[in-house]
C-alpha cells in the first residue's frame, strides 16, 4: 500500500497522495495498468450504476407500496423430505458463486506463473460453477412461475411489484453470469492453446475482474432482496 | 506494491480470504433465522460490507493498485448514496399518501361525478 509522506523511502518516486497528482498529470497515461484492465474497471463502474439503479428502484417500490411484501424467506424456501428449509436454494447458489470466485482467483495466479494448463483448468471449473448457478436459477424461476404463479405484474402472495423487481434484478444478474460463462470459456480455450505466451496473461486477470464483479453483485442481491 | 507486470501474490492469502467469504456467507444465511429488527439488519449489512470489501480488496487486487485507479473507480459510486437516500425519503412519503388516500373513499371520485353530472 502507499506510504505516507511525499516520497517513498530511498527513492525519488512520489508516494501517497502525491501519486494521484503525478499520475493524473502525467504526459502519456494516467493508469499504470494494461489498457484492457483500466477499461474493464471503467465498464464495471458503469455496471455498478446500473445494478444500483435497479436495486434502488426495487427498494422504492417496496418502501412505497401499501400492500404487504411477500416474505422471501418463505417464497424461496424448499421442502426437503417434508421439512421446509428457508432460502435453501439461494444459500446453495451463494456458496456456489463464492466457490467459483475462489477458483477464478487461483486461475489468475497460475496465469501469471505461466502455468497455462492449471490456469485454463481452473477457468473451466469457474465457468462450470457459473453454469450450475444459471441452472439453479432456471429451476428457481420455473418453480416460481409454474408452481407459485408469480408474474411480473401480479402474484398470489402480496404486493404486485414483487414479480417485476425479482425477474428484472435476478434476470439481469443471471444474464451477466451467462455472459461470464461464455467469456471465461473462450479465454480459457485461448489460454490452453497458448495464444498469450507472448502477450502475457493479464487477460486472465481482466476476465477475473468481471467474474468477481458478478459475485459482488450477488452479495448485494442476497442481502437486499432475499434477506430483507 | 503496484507493478506494471501484473498482480502476483502468495496463494495463501487467497485461501484465507476464500475461507472468510464462506464463513461470512454462512453467517449472513444464518441471520434469516433471527427475528426481523435492527439487530438483524445490522448483521446483514455488516456481513455484506465485509464480503464486498474482501472481494474488491483481495480477489480484485484493488488493495495493491495505485491510488489514481482506486479513487477513480471507488469514488464515483459514493454519489449513489445520495440517490438511495433521496429514494428512501420519497418512497416513505409515497407510502404515507397511499395509506391516507387509498384506504379512505377517494375525494377525487366525488369531484368527477359532480363534474360529469353538471355536463349532462
Amino acid at each position: 500500500m502507499a506510504q505516507d509522506g511525499a516520497t517513498a523511502a530511498g527513492t525519488n518516486e512520489p508516494a501517497g497522495w502525491q501519486t494521484i497528482v503525478t499520475d493524473w498529470s502525467s504526459d502519456k497515461q494516467t493508469f499504470r495498468v494494461p489498457w484492457g484492465k483500466a477499461m474493464m474497471w471503467i465498464f464495471l463502474l458503469s455496471d455498478t450504476f446500473i445494478f444500483t439503479c435497479f436495486l434502488t428502484g426495487y427498494m422504492h417500490v417496496r418502501v412505497s407500496t401499501a400492500v404487504p411484501w411477500p416474505n422471501p424467506s418463505e417464497v424461496f424456501g424448499l421442502n426437503v423430505f417434508g421439512v421446509s428449509v428457508p432460502l435453501l436454494l439461494i444459500g446453495i447458489m451463494t456458496f456456489d458463486l463464492i466457490t467459483s470466485s475462489g477458483t477464478m482467483a487461483l486461475a489468475v495466479n497460475y496465469g501469471y506463473r505461466r502455468d497455462r494448463g492449471r490456469a485454463a483448468a481452473l477457468m473451466f471449473m469457474t465457468a462450470a460453477f457459473g453454469a450450475i448457478f444459471v441452472g439453479m436459477q432456471a429451476f428457481e424461476w420455473s418453480k416460481l412461475i409454474i408452481e407459485e404463479g408469480v408474474r411480473p405484474w401480479a402474484n398470489p402472495m402480496g404486493a404486485s411489484q414483487f414479480g417485476a423487481s425479482f425477474f428484472m434484478i435476478t434476470g439481469f444478474h443471471g444474464l451477466h453470469v451467462s455472459a461470464g460463462v461464455v467469456y471465461l470459456s473462450i479465454v480459457a480455450m485461448k489460454v490452453l492453446r497458448g495464444d498469450y505466451e507472448k502477450k502475457g496473461y493479464e487477460i486472465v486477470e481482466i476476465a477475473g475482474l468481471y467474474w468477481h464483479f458478478v459475485d459482488l453483485v450477488w452479495v448485494f442481491i442476497f442481502a437486499f432482496f432475499y434477506l430483507w | 506494491m503496484a507493478s506494471d507486470t501484473g498482480q502476483q501474490h502468495p496463494l495463501k492469502i487467497y485461501f484465507i480470504i476464500w475461507a472468510l467469504l464462506f464463513l461470512f456467507s454462512g453467517a449472513s444465511y444464518a441471520t434469516d433465522f433471527l427475528d426481523h429488527g435492527l439487530f438483524r439488519w445490522g448483521l446483514i449489512l455488516l456481513f455484506m460490507v465485509l464480503k464486498a470489501g474482501f472481494i474488491i480488496a483481495i480477489f480484485m487486487h484493488m488493495r495493491w493498485e495505485r491510488l489514481a485507479l482506486i479513487y477513480a473507480i471507488l469514488g464515483p459510486p459514493v454519489v449513489l448514496l445520495v440517490l438511495i437516500g433521496l429514494m428512501v425519503v420519497e418512497g416513505e412519503y409515497t407510502e404515507g399518501t397511499r395509506m391516507s388516500r387509498f384506504s379512505a373513499p377517494l375525494p377525487i371520485a366525488g369531484h368527477v361525478a359532480e363534474h360529469e353530472a353538471a355536463h349532462e
